[in-house]
C-alpha cells in the first residue's frame, strides 16, 4: 500500500516540478508550487499510517505555512502585475547582476 | 642549583674580595649614561622655546642656543669641531657625573686589580647572577668572567677613558649638545666593559654591537652636516658584514661542540682538534667580525671616515678601545686560533698586508686626524700579525702601548685643532682647522702639545725606550722566532710554505715600521716645525688649551714613555737592570699561555745575538725613517691648503688612498644601487608584488565577481532550473554511492 502510495504522489510532485519549470506565468507556478506542497503532504500522511502520528502533525504545519506563504506570493504577484501590467516571469528580472 | 653555585665560587681565590663588585665596574657608566641622557632630554623638552628657529634645528636644545647651533653649522662647513658661544645650562653638572662615573670606575678597577695581584688566581672568577637564555640545550647565562685578560683591558678601557672624558670636558664645553656627548661617551664604556666581561660570546656580542652603535652615534654628533651622519651610517654598515661573520662563528661552535662560554670552549675545544677544516671555518668567520670592528682589509674602509666624530672620540673609540675588541676577540679565542694554523697565518697576512697598506696611504694625507686614523689602522694590523703568530702576549702588549701613545696622538691634535679652530674663530676665517698645510710652526704656541706629541712620535716610531718600541719589537721579534720549527711554519697558507710566509711577514713588518716612522715626522714637521702658516692676525689666537686638556695629554705622556716596562724582553732586563721582565707575559700566562705553546711547538729560542740583531734593525730602521722624512721634506715651502698645486702620478693615487673609496663605489654601492632600483624596485616591487600579486589578486576577484554575476540572470525560471537540476544530481549521487 505504502509503495503506491508514495508512487501516486511522487507523480504529484513531478508534475508540480515540471509545472513550476515550463510555465512562465506567475499564478500557475504559484499553483504548481501548492501541487508540490500536496504531494508533500500526502507522503507525510503515507508515512504517518506506519510511522505514528508526527507526520500528520507536520502536515498541519505545512498546511498553515502554505497558506500564510499563499497570502504573503499573492499579494506579491498583484502588487508586480499593478505595477507591469504583466505576470509574465520573463520580464521580471529585476535582480539580474 | 643556587647551592651549587656557591660551592663552585667558595673555592676561587677571589671570591669574597672586592671581585665580587665587578658588576659595579659596567653599571657607574651606565648610570652616567641615564643622567646625563636625562639632562640631554629635559633640556630639549623643557627649556624655552622659540618655534621660528626651532624649526630648522630639530635637535636644539632651547631657542637660547639656536644661535650657538647655527654657528655650529657655520663651522662645520670648515672643519670638524665647533665651538658655540653659549654653553648647555646643565654643562657643570655633565662635567662631574660624565668623567666622575669613568674615575669612580678606574678606582674599583685598580682595587679589582689589586686583589687578583694578591690572589694569584689560576681560572677564571666567573660570576653568574641570571640565565638569559634557557633554550633547550642552549644554555647563556649573564655572567661575568674576570681574568688576567679582561683585567688588563678594564684597566685599558676605564683608565684612558677617565682621561679621555676629562679632557672632553675642555673640548666639548661649548658645544650645545654637550650633556648628549657625554651620555653617549658613557653608554660607549658601559658597552665596552660588557665587551670585555662577558663570560660567554654572547654577552661579548651585545657589547660589541652596542660599541658599535656608541660609534655610529658619535660619528654622527654633529649630524646637521650630512657627510657626517653618512660617515656614522658607513661604520654602521660595514660592521654589519663583520658581525655576520662573527655570528656565524658562533652558530658554528655551538653546533659543534654546544657551548659557548669561554671557559666551556677551553674545556671543548680539543673535541675540535680532529676537525681541522671546521676550527679553520669558524675561526675565518670570526676574524671576518674581527676585521669590521678593528678596521682590517678589506673592511677598514670606514675608520678614516669615522674621523668626522669629535677628536676625544676618535682617540678613544676610534683608536685606544673600541678597534682593539677584534685583537681582544682573538686572544680570547686563543685556544680555538692556535688548532688552526691556516687561520693564524690567515690573521697574521691580513695584519701585515693592512699594516704596510695604510702607512703608505698615510704618507700623503694631508688632514691630521686622516694621518692618525691610517697609523691606527696600520698599528692595528700590528696586532693582528701579534695574535696571527700566535704571540697573544705581543698582541695585547701593543694594544696597551698603542692606546696609550695612539690616545695621546689623538688628543695632541685635538688640541691643536682647537687652537686652530679658536684662531680661525677669532678672526672669522673659514680655513680647514684640519689640514696641516694651514698650520706649521706650532711649537712656539703650544709647547706642551709639541713635547708630548714628539714622545708620543717616537714611540709609535719605535725608538727605545718609549712604549711602542718594546710592543713593536716583541711582535717582530715573536715573527721571526715562529719562522722555524712552530707549528705556523711548518703548515702552508694558500700553497705557500708557513716559514716563507712569517720570513715575508716579517720584513713587511719592518717596511711598515719605516713607514710609520717616515709619516709620523712627516706630520710633525709640516704641524709643528717650519713657519706658521695660519696667517698673522691667527698666530695671535694661537695658544695652548686649559689645563682640563693637557692634564690628561702629561699623564698620557707619562705612561707613553714608561708603558714598555709593562713587558721588558729578557734581552734588555739582562743587561740593564730596569726592572722585572716579562711582567705582562707571566700575568697573561693563565689564559693565554698554553695556545702560545701549542703554536710555538718545537720552534727553538732565537739566539741572543740575533734576537740583539733584529733589536737593532728595527730601531736603525725607525731612525732611519725619521732623519728620512727630516731631510726630505721641507716645511719652510709647503704651500697653504688655498695654494696648494694637486699631486700627480702615483703620489696622486696614494693621496686618494688608492681610489678604494671609489672603487668599492663603482664596484659595489653604484651596482646595488642600480640593481635596487631596476630590478628590486621597478620589476620585483612595481612589476611582481604590485603589478601580480596586488593588482593581480584584485583583478581575479574582479573575475569571480563577474563570472558570478552572469550565473543572476534574474530569471526565476531559470533558477528553478538549476535548483531542481542540482536536487536532482545530489539524490543521484547519494542513491548511486549506496
Amino acid at each position: 500500500m505504502l509503495a503506491e502510495s508514495l508512487f501516486f504522489t511522487a507523480a504529484l510532485f513531478i508534475i508540480g516540478v515540471i509545472g513550476v519549470l515550463i510555465h512562465r506565468n506567475a499564478i500557475i507556478i504559484f499553483m504548481c508550487v501548492e501541487l508540490m506542497l500536496t504531494a508533500v503532504n500526502l507522503t507525510f500522511v503515507a508515512f504517518s499510517r506506519y510511522y505514528g502520528a508526527a507526520g500528520q502533525v507536520f502536515v498541519v504545519f505545512v498546511m498553515t505555512v502554505s497558506a500564510a506563504e499563499a497570502a504573503v506570493g499573492l499579494a506579491i504577484i498583484i502588487a508586480i502585475f499593478r505595477h507591469r501590467q504583466t505576470v509574465d516571469l520573463k520580464n521580471i528580472n529585476l535582480l539580474r547582476g | 642549583m643556587m647551592l651549587l653555585q656557591a660551592v663552585a665560587t667558595a673555592t676561587h681565590p677571589l671570591s669574597g674580595s672586592v671581585a665580587e663588585w665587578v658588576w659595579l665596574l659596567p653599571v657607574l657608566p651606565l648610570i652616567g649614561f641615564v643622567i646625563n641622557g636625562l639632562l640631554s632630554l629635559n633640556s630639549a623638552h623643557f627649556g624655552p622655546t622659540d618655534p621660528s628657529t626651532a624649526g630648522h634645528h630639530p635637535h636644539s636644545q632651547s631657542a637660547a642656543e639656536a644661535p650657538a647651533i647655527s654657528h655650529a653649522e657655520e663651522a662645520g662647513a670648515v672643519g670638524d669641531d665647533h665651538h658655540a658661544v653659549k654653553r648647555h645650562r646643565f654643562a657643570g653638572l655633565v662635567s662631574i657625573i660624565g668623567p666622575g662615573v669613568l674615575i669612580l670606575a678606574f678606582a674599583l678597577a685598580v682595587m679589582i686589580w689589586q686583589a687578583m695581584v694578591g690572589a694569584h688566581p689560576t681560572t677564571p672568577f666567573i660570576q653568574r647572577y641570571f640565565s638569559w637564555m634557557p633554550v633547550g640545550d642552549l644554555q647563556i647565562d649573564a655572567a661575568f668572567q674576570l681574568d688576567q685578560l679582561s683585567m688588563v683591558m678594564v684597566l685599558v678601557i676605564t683608565g684612558v677613558g677617565a682621561l679621555i672624558h676629562i679632557f672632553s670636558v675642555g673640548y666639548m664645553q661649548d658645544d650645545p649638545g654637550y650633556p648628549r656627548y657625554f651620555a653617549y661617551l658613557n653608554l660607549f664604556v658601559f658597552f665596552m666593559l660588557m665587551l670585555v666581561l662577558g663570560a660567554n660570546y654572547p654577552i661579548l656580542f651585545i657589547g660589541w654591537e652596542g660599541v658599535g652603535l656608541c660609534s655610529y652615534l658619535l660619528i654622527g654628533f654633529w649630524f646637521n652636516d650630512k657627510a657626517n651622519a653618512d660617515a656614522g651610517k658607513k661604520a654602521f654598515i660595514v660592521n654589519r658584514i663583520g658581525d655576520f661573520g662573527f655570528l656565524v662563528a658562533m652558530f658554528m661552535l655551538f653546533a659543534n661542540i654546544g657551548v659557548l662560554d669561554f671557559v666551556g670552549l677551553n674545556a671543548h675545544a680539543g673535541e675540535l682538534a680532529t676537525n681541522g677544516g671546521l676550527v679553520t671555518a669558524i675561526c675565518l668567520f670570526m676574524f671576518l667580525g674581527c676585521t669590521g670592528k678593528s678596521a682590517q682589509i678589506p673592511l677598514y674602509i670606514w675608520l678614516p671616515d669615522a674621523m668626522a666624530g669629535p677628536t676625544p672620540v676618535s682617540a678613544l673609540i676610534h683608536a685606544a678601545t673600541m678597534v682593539t675588541a677584534g685583537v681582544y676577540l682573538i686572544a680570547r679565542s686563543a685556544v680555538l686560533f692556535s688548532l688552526s694554523p691556516v687561520a693564524s697565518l690567515t690573521v697574521a697576512v691580513v695584519g701585515a698586508l693592512t699594516a704596510i697598506f695604510a702607512a703608505t696611504i698615510g704618507l700623503k694625507q694631508w688632514d691630521i686626524k686622516k694621518v692618525l686614523a691610517y697609523s691606527t689602522i696600520s698599528q692595528l694590523g700590528y696586532m693582528f700579525v701579534g695574535v696571527g703568530v700566535g704571540a697573544y702576549v705581543a698582541g695585547m702588549f701593543h694594544l696597551v702601548t698603542h692606546a696609550f701613545f695612539k690616545a695621546l696622538l689623538f688628543l695632541g691634535s685635538g688640541s691643536v685643532i682647537y687652537a686652530m679652530h679658536a684662531a680661525y674663530h677669532a678672526t672669522g676665517s673659514h680655513e680647514d682647522a684640519q689640514d696641516m698645510r694651514n698650520m706649521g710652526g706650532l711649537r712656539r704656541y703650544l709647547p706642551v702639545t709639541f713635547v708630548l706629541m714628539w714622545i708620543a712620535t717616537l714611540a709609535i716610531s719605535g725608538i727605545p725606550p718609549f712604549a711602542g718600541f718594546f710592543s713593536k719589537d716583541e711582535i717582530l721579534g715573536s715573527v721571526f722566532a715562529r719562522a722555524q720549527g712552530s707549528t705556523l711554519a711548518s703548515a702552508s697558507w694558500l700553497g705557500i710554505p708557513g716559514n716563507y710566509l712569517l720570513y715575508a711577514i716579517y720584513a713587511i713588518g719592518l717596511a711598515a715600521a719605516f713607514m710609520t716612522a717616515v709619516y709620523m715626522t712627516r706630520m710633525m714637521l709640516y704641524t709643528f716645525h717650519g713657519p706658521n702658516r695660519t696667517g698673522q692676525r691667527e698666530a695671535e689666537n694661537l695658544g695652548e688649551a686649559p689645563w682640563v686638556m693637557t692634564g690628561p695629554l702629561v699623564v698620557l705622556g707619562i705612561l707613553t714613555i714608561f708603558g714598555g716596562w709593562l713587558n721588558l724582553p729578557a734581552i734588555v732586563t739582562e743587561y740593564v737592570p730596569l726592572g722585572p721582565g716579562q711582567v705582562l707575559e707571566h700575568w697573561l700566562e693563565p689564559v693565554v699561555g698554553a695556545p702560545t705553546e701549542h703554536i710555538i711547538a718545537g720552534a727553538p729560542q732565537t739566539p741572543a745575538t740575533t734576537e740583539e740583531f733584529l733589536i737593532g734593525a728595527a730601531v736603525i730602521i725607525a731612525v732611519v725613517g725619521i732623519l728620512f722624512a727630516w731631510l726630505r721634506l721641507k716645511p719652510d715651502r709647503l704651500p697653504t691648503a688655498r695654494e696648494a698645486v694637486p699631486e700627480t702620478g702615483f703620489e696622486k693615487v696614494v693621496a686618494h688612498k688608492y681610489y678604494v673609496d671609489e672603487g668599492l663605489d663603482r664596484a659595489i654601492v653604484t651596482p646595488t644601487y642600480a640593481a635596487s632600483r631596476n630590478f628590486l624596485w621597478r620589476i620585483i616591487d612595481n612589476g611582481l608584488i604590485d603589478g601580480f600579486f596586488v593588482n593581480g589578486s584584485a583583478a581575479l576577484a574582479r573575475g569571480f565577481g563577474w563570472v558570478g554575476s552572469r550565473l543572476q540572470s534574474g530569471n526565476v525560471g531559470i533558477y528553478a532550473w538549476v535548483l531542481v537540476v542540482g536536487v536532482l544530481a545530489m539524490l543521484g549521487a547519494l542513491t548511486l554511492h549506496r
